[in-house]
């Protein structure tokens, strides 16, 4: 069967799973969840689904999953490269950034559901935590750069680029700029370039076009 | 100190729907702490700080308030009324923006191609064509009609792409309502609204709704949908400057695709309406 994600086209997560399966040239089945207003993520029907109540949820035929990051894993197989280049160190690398990207989700992605949507959040402990991450990826991407490698396990994309890269470019959406990190800048744009790269509100393809600046009279 | 004008009018707060008992929806209205919630009696009642109830309407799915002494009645859209229209309220985005600036953004259809590339419009269908803007003398409010655009999706219930026609309306200050050819039933319209809640000059709710006729895509993606394409609008929104709206004509240069937004300048400006906007000295 095609595999069928239950989704939200606002959700940082449900976008890490379209994006890695448009990267991969597989087709999902997208069905629409009421995550807001309606909370249907909450509801009996989709509970009986995911007791987790959580977005998103994919289907596979033979497995339910309702973590993105195993999401990832199902979709890259098959795919060599995206899951690391076999080694042990890229194998360890990939699931410290996976892991890494519930801090993200925690942080950066928290800010912006309060900001955007009302969720109740410590919006300033969710900005330090989330500027704490930011800090982390930049210090790991300028040492990548050194070595010459442009992703964060090495000189091509993985999975774990895929599951960091939301929240961090949609931190604006949360009140945290990116513009103190070059480095997270460029590998953005790396990833914004990819064959078959899809968007998402917030996250522009590759040749956005900027508001035209203000031509004030004062 | 608000222009009476300004508190004066209708804005909106919560989904009725959405509204439950004290101590309901604590939020803001022009810079003030306001309350809305349902009563034992089941009424939905809107209070400010010091405990005073506000006149209120129901309409369109969402809670009305006047924080001053309503002038007239909140707005009516009869086509919402027809029998086979589905009813969609989309819940609500907050966004740090001057809530005239929201509003301004709605009107702009010149903006399709870029912000919402292949969906509301794409390259090189870029040209607007002429249309036409006038206040309605009866009800005072903003029209502009004949508005005609090559669209690559403009609905969930639209496959591949048509020309649609727009016709677009400003009812009340932070309000603002688009007609829009309906895929499904050739000669009627689609009507979306944006209402748009001042919670200061410069932050506002904003609670897209639609009234359409699509008897097959599931609501979930009918929200979804409309909350994509507002979604892309909030980034630009909160990225403007100046942060107000600025009712000084010579301001901004306006181009043929703008004639909307001045026109609905120029309407805030002459009714007193200048809460979020920047007012420049002559
Ligand atoms: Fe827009």
């Amino acid at each position: 069967m095609t595999p069928r994600l239950h989704d939200y086209v606002l959700s940082a997560s449900c976008y890490k799973v379209r994006l890695m399966a448009a990267l991969v040239g597989v087709r999902l089945d997208l069905v629409a969840v009421d995550f807001h207003p309606g909370r249907e993520h909450k509801g009996p029907a989709f509970r009986a689904l995911n007791p987790a109540g959580t977005l998103p949820v994919l289907e596979t035929g033979e497995l339910v999953l309702t973590e993105s990051t195993a999401m990832l894993v199902w979709l890259a197989q098959g795919h060599p490269g995206w899951t690391g280049d076999g080694s042990r160190s890229a194998a360890a690398q990939v699931q410290q950034w996976l892991a890494f990207s519930a801090r993200l989700a925690a942080s950066l992605g928290m800010a912006r559901l309060h900001d955007m949507l009302h969720f109740p959040a410590d919006i300033d402990g969710c900005r330090l935590a989330g500027i704490d991450c930011l800090r982390e990826v930049e210090a790991h991407l300028f040492e990548a750069r050194l070595a010459g490698r442009l992703f964060l396990t090495g000189d091509r994309p993985t999975i774990a680029d895929i599951a960091c890269f939301p929240n961090v470019a949609l931190a604006p959406d949360g009140g945290v700029g990116l513009e103190p990190y070059p480095g997270i800048r460029l590998w953005m744009r790396a990833i914004r370039s990819l064959p078959g790269f899809i968007e998402m509100p917030g996250i522009h393809r590759l040749h956005e076009l900027r508001p035209a600046p203000e031509r004030g009279a004062a | 100190m608000i222009p009476q004008a300004v508190q004066d009018c209708w804005y909106p707060l919560a989904m009725a729907a959405l509204t439950g008992p004290y101590p309901g929806r604590a939020t803001q209205l022009l810079g003030q702490p306001i309350r809305v919630f349902r009563d034992a009696a089941g009424t939905i009642r809107v209070q400010g700080d010091a405990g005073a109830d506000l006149p209120v309407i129901l309409r369109f799915g969402h809670v009305w308030a006047c924080p001053g002494t309503p002038q007239r009645d909140l707005f009516t859209i009869p086509e919402a009324d027809h029998p086979g229209r589905r009813l969609v309220d989309c819940g609500v985005v907050r966004v740090k923006c001057s809530p005239l600036r929201a509003v301004e953004n709605f009107l702009d259809i010149a903006h399709f191609p870029f912000v919402h590339t292949d969906i509301l419009g794409a390259e090189p269908h870029t040209e607007v064509g002429r249309y036409e803007v006038h206040i309605r003398e009866d009800t005072d409010e903003v029209w502009a009609t004949k508005v005609r655009f090559h669209q690559p999706q403009a609905a969930m219930s639209a496959e591949g792409g048509i020309e649609t026609e727009y016709m677009y309306r400003v009812p009340a200050p932070t309000a603002a309502v688009l007609y829009k050819t309906c895929p499904a039933r050739p000669g009627d319209w689609d009507v979306i609204g944006i209402f748009v809640q001042p919670l200061t000059e410069e932050l506002c709710d904003v609670w897209p709704w639609m009234a359409l006729y699509d008897d097959v895509t599931p609501q979930a993606a009918l929200i979804q949908f409309q909350q994509m394409i507002f979604l892309q609008d909030r980034s630009i929104l909160e990225n403007q400057i100046p942060r107000l709206l600025p009712l000084d004509p010579g301001m901004e240069i306006p181009t043929q695709a703008d004639l909307t937004s001045v026109a609905y300048r120029r309407w805030l400006k002459r009714k007193g309406l200048t809460y979020g906007a920047q007012m420049v000295a002559a």
